[in-house]
C-alpha cells in the first residue's frame, strides 16, 4: 500500500517538474516548486513507512516550515521588484 | 477491528493518490497560469491530508500522531494561503487571465507572458 502511495508521489513530482521546466512565466514555476516541497514532505513521511525509521516525520514536519516560508519570500522579492509608476526624484 | 483500519487507510491513501494525480495532471495541461493554481492548489491540499489520514491510521498510538497531525494542521491552512498569495502577486505582476482562445496568453502561436510593461507594446504591435 506505500509503495502504491510512493509511485503516486513519484508521478507527481515529476510533472510539477516538467512544468517548472516549461512553464512561460516564472509564476508557474513557483507554484510547481511549491507543489514539489508538498510532494517532498510527503515522500519523507512514507519513506519512513518503508524503511521501518518513524523518525523521519521530524525532517518532514521542518520541510514543509521551510517549504511555506520560501514561497511567501519569493512572492515577496517579486512584489517589491516590479516597476511600478516612474519614481518621484526630485 | 484492524481490518476495519487497515480497509480504511487503503482507501485513504488510494484517494489522496487518485486526488495528487488529478491535480498534477491538472497541473501539466491546462491552458492558463489562473487555472493551474486552481489544480495545483486544490488537490494539492486534499491529497495531502487524504494520504496522511491514511498515514495517522497506519501508526498507531504514538508520538509520531502527533507530529502527523502538525502537519496536517498546517499543510490545511498554508496551502491555500500560499495558492491565494500567488494568484495576488501575479495578478499584482500584471499577468492577464486568458481570454478565450488563448492557450498561456499566446493568440496564435506566440509563447510570451504579458506584462504590463510589454503589453503597450503588443497593442501597438497589432493595431
Amino acid at each position: 500500500m506505500f509503495v502504491a502511495a510512493m509511485a503516486a508521489i513519484i508521478v507527481v513530482m515529476v510533472l510539477a517538474l516538467v512544468r517548472a521546466i516549461l512553464g512561460p512565466s516564472e509564476y508557474d514555476r513557483i507554484l510547481a516548486v511549491n507543489k514539489f516541497g508538498t510532494m517532498t514532505t510527503m515522500f519523507i513521511c512514507v519513506i519512513g513507512f518503508l524503511t521501518g525509521r518513524p523518525d523521519f516525520v521530524d525532517i518532514a514536519l521542518v520541510y514543509v516550515l521551510v517549504n511555506f516560508v520560501g514561497t511567501i519570500a519569493v512572492l515577496r522579492y517579486y512584489e517589491y521588484s516590479v516597476p511600478k509608476n516612474d519614481s518621484q526624484d526630485n | 477491528m484492524s481490518m476495519l483500519i487497515d480497509i480504511i487507510s487503503w482507501l485513504a491513501i488510494l484517494g489522496g493518490s487518485f486526488f495528487s494525480i488529478t491535480g498534477a495532471v491538472g497541473l501539466f495541461r491546462f491552458p492558463d497560469f489562473y487555472s493551474r493554481t486552481h489544480a495545483a492548489g486544490m488537490t494539492d491540499t486534499l491529497g495531502v491530508l487524504l494520504l496522511l489520514f491514511g498515514l495517522m491510521l497506519q501508526n498507531g498510538w504514538d508520538i509520531n500522531l502527533a507530529k502527523y497531525v502538525f502537519i496536517l494542521m498546517f499543510i490545511y491552512f498554508t496551502s491555500p494561503t500560499a495558492t491565494h498569495a500567488l494568484a495576488k502577486a501575479a495578478m499584482h505582476g500584471g499577468l492577464m487571465p486568458a481570454v478565450e482562445g488563448e492557450i498561456d496568453g499566446e493568440i496564435e502561436g506566440e509563447v510570451e507572458s504579458e506584462l504590463d510593461s510589454n503589453r503597450d507594446e503588443k497593442d501597438k504591435a497589432k493595431s
